[in-house]
């Protein structure tokens, strides 16, 4: 008896891999602790330390209730950041998405080099963007703008007199739109992937249904194409959106905020607020602001994935 | 309505040659069926028809009149796939509207088109309903509303009941022949099915390595095949092919009984016939095993009910066939020969 039921307990370990409840928690919990601790705690962190009055270096701090809310809702640069990052994303989107999927369109028909020209347009994105944004600078001579590849190919084209110079960074809406190209240059690599493989996973016969029943190039891309390829493309946008409406680097790298603190995002003004400045209650005010939009954006646009689900 | 005629038609697709020179007449109303082993091309020249592939070389004629220069749309064809490519975000109604949509028809005309052609297919009640809430013969059906909507000179259908499971396909084929029929239009179907080649098509056109064997009713087909390959494809189990000297000699499983079956003035061929192995398929049984020959050729003989014989596994009997079932191709070319004894 002993025996059978020595052998009982051995088999169950043997084979406790092979049970699906074991295996998978075993396989998910790296990515749950990853979350939990990376994600999780800054998040809880950031949401406690804007209840509270804290400045860099301590983390014990006195809890004040609203106070940093009020606070930056009455400050003209928070609200000069806050309207900044909805032009910065939605506009940056906008282009995104259109060119993605004039890009992806083109991608899909298959033609000489066509590997190499998918390789080529993922570049942007594999490139770190600390380099590329300071590639841009040199391009717009951000910081020195007779250093700009632009100008310098205007004034040699002869459009520009030899004393002209364009200031690109020096006005807000010149760099906000400096801003927002070089973020469309660098979003669009990974919108153009998603929206190309959404494009071929629909299925041949469905473009060759609608051939054969009479929709040309137009007909097609508007009535089955695009509605086919919505939750797709609500995924990128989704994508798209957390990342712009959380991303600094651009900002922070080209114009620092300036001119004037004119073209800060919320996430570049809490880094200069809370890091620069100190004031790590307010900073984290200002980062967390966006959060419960930010939800429920997500929550749209996963509810709009879903129930799009078309096969 | 219209015949459709192929002239020395070629797609190669760099070095494959998916259809190797086809000339065929579908003659106006008819029902021809392609039929073929996956990959002979018989999809490929279905596309070619339809407008969805450029032909390397030759001609398609739809009614007379060459149309490889007109886009499918202006080509007057409707076509089923074999996945039925039904517009997965639009509902029943608004996918057999699709190309009438595409005509510009006024909404009255389409909605009393979509209606006639639903009344018709017996979907009228599933109009409202999304492709992902229809079983596959109602889906079928949709496909086959939305193809027959816009009345075309030519019906293209690419293995529609390939995804049907096998209960529904009698039930659908006989339908889609009645079908066929009433309307009168000219269909091309096809299939790798011979099952449904025989039981749809007014004729068949077998094909293999991207040419056509050959084209004929399915009785030819059957009781005449032109070569070993057709000889082979088209009946369940396939032709017994047995080799002597220069020709091959072929007779149905059907057509190879026990002596005792005939009568006494028929002409005979016997053959000694090692039995290894018997299935009872309930009307029929299938007896697998071997010749006593030289080559121990393997053949299989097919005995319906009314075979009442006694037969065992592992034991030897006298078979045979008539002389007139025995078919002969040459050995070199598997072409049909004449009889040689």
């Amino acid at each position: 008896m002993a025996t059978i039921a020595r052998e009982a307990h051995k088999i169950r370990w043997r084979y406790l891999l092979d049970r699906e409840r074991v295996l998978g928690s075993l396989l998910i919990s790296p990515a749950i602790g990853y979350i939990v601790l990376l994600v999780g705690v800054p998040l809880l962190l950031a949401i406690y330390l804007s209840f509270t009055n804290a400045i860099s270096g301590h983390l014990e701090a006195d809890f004040v209730g609203l106070k940093n809310f009020r606070t930056i809702v009455s400050d003209p640069i928070f609200l000069q950041a806050l309207q900044n990052t909805f032009i910065f994303t939605f506009v940056s989107q906008l282009i995104v998405v259109i060119l993605a999927k004039i890009l992806a369109l083109a991608l899909v028909k298959s033609f000489p080099g066509r590997p190499l020209a998918r390789f080529l347009i993922l570049l942007p994105w594999v490139a770190p963007i600390s380099l590329t944004t300071l590639a841009w600078d040199w391009v717009l001579g951000a910081s020195n703008s007779s250093l700009s590849v632009i100008n310098w190919t205007l004034r040699a084209v002869g459009v520009l007199g030899p004393t002209d110079w364009i200031y690109w960074t020096a006005f807000p809406s010149s760099a906000m739109a400096a801003i927002i190209l070089i973020h469309v240059w660098r979003m669009l690599p990974f919108a153009t992937i998603i929206l190309l493989a959404g494009l071929t996973s629909i299925p041949q016969e469905i473009h060759d249904a609608a051939t054969v029943d009479g929709a040309g190039f137009w007909r097609r891309l508007f009535e089955i194409t695009l509605p086919l390829m919505l939750p797709i493309v609500a995924v990128a946008v989704l994508f798209g959106i957390i990342f712009t409406a959380t991303d600094m680097t651009v900002v922070y790298i080209l114009t620092r905020g300036g001119p004037y603190n004119s073209t800060h995002v919320l996430a570049s003004l809490a880094w200069q607020r809370g890091i620069f400045g100190g004031q790590l209650g307010e900073g984290a005010a200002i980062a967390i602001f966006l959060l419960p939009l930010l939800v429920i954006v997500a929550f749209l646009m996963l509810r709009l994935a879903r129930r799009t689900e078309v096969v | 309505m219209a015949a459709v005629e192929m002239r020395g038609l070629k797609k190669y697709f760099g070095k494959v040659r998916a259809v190797d020179g086809i000339d065929l007449e579908v003659r106006d109303k008819e029902f021809l069926v392609l039929l073929g082993p996956s990959g002979c091309g018989k999809t490929t020249l279905m596309r070619i028809i339809a407008g969805l592939e450029q032909p390397t070389a030759g001609e398609v004629l739809i009614g007379g009149q060459v149309v490889n220069d007109l886009p499918p749309r202006a080509r007057r064809i409707a076509m089923v796939f074999q996945s039925y490519a039904l517009y997965p975000h639009k509902t029943a109604f608004d996918n057999i509207a699709f190309p009438l949509k595409t005509q510009g028809l006024s909404r009255d005309t389409i909605k009393e088109k979509v209606e006639w052609a639903a009344n018709m297919l017996g979907i009228a009640h599933l109009l409202d309903r999304k492709p992902r809430e229809l079983s596959g013969g109602e889906r079928q059906r949709v496909a086959l509303a939305r193809a027959i909507v816009r009345e075309p000179a030519v019906f293209l259908l690419d293995e529609p009941l390939s995804n049907l499971d096998a209960k529904l396909r009698h039930a659908a084929r006989d339908e889609l022949k009645r079908f066929q029929r009433n309307i009168g239009t000219t269909t091309i179907y096809v299939t790798h099915d011979q099952v449904e080649a025989m039981g749809l098509g007014d004729r068949i056109a077998v094909m293999n390595a991207g040419k056509v064997r050959q084209i004929g009713t399915p009785h030819e087909v059957y009781h005449e095949p032109a070569d070993t390959f057709v000889a082979t494809f088209v009946g369940t189990p396939p032709m017994n092919l047995i080799a002597r000297d220069d020709v091959m000699i072929g007779f149905r499983p059907e057509s190879f009984l026990p002596k005792e079956v005939y009568n006494a003035h028929d002409d005979l061929v016997k053959f000694q016939f090692h039995v290894r192995r018997i299935e009872h398929l309930g009307s029929d049984r299938l007896l697998y095993g071997s010749l006593k020959d030289k080559d121990d050729t393997p053949v299989i003989a097919k005995l319906p009910l009314t075979v009442s014989v006694q037969v065992c596994e592992e034991k030897d009997y006298e078979f045979a066939v008539r002389t007139g079932d025995l078919k002969f191709f040459d050995r070199e070319t598997g072409l049909r020969t004449e009889a040689r004894l």
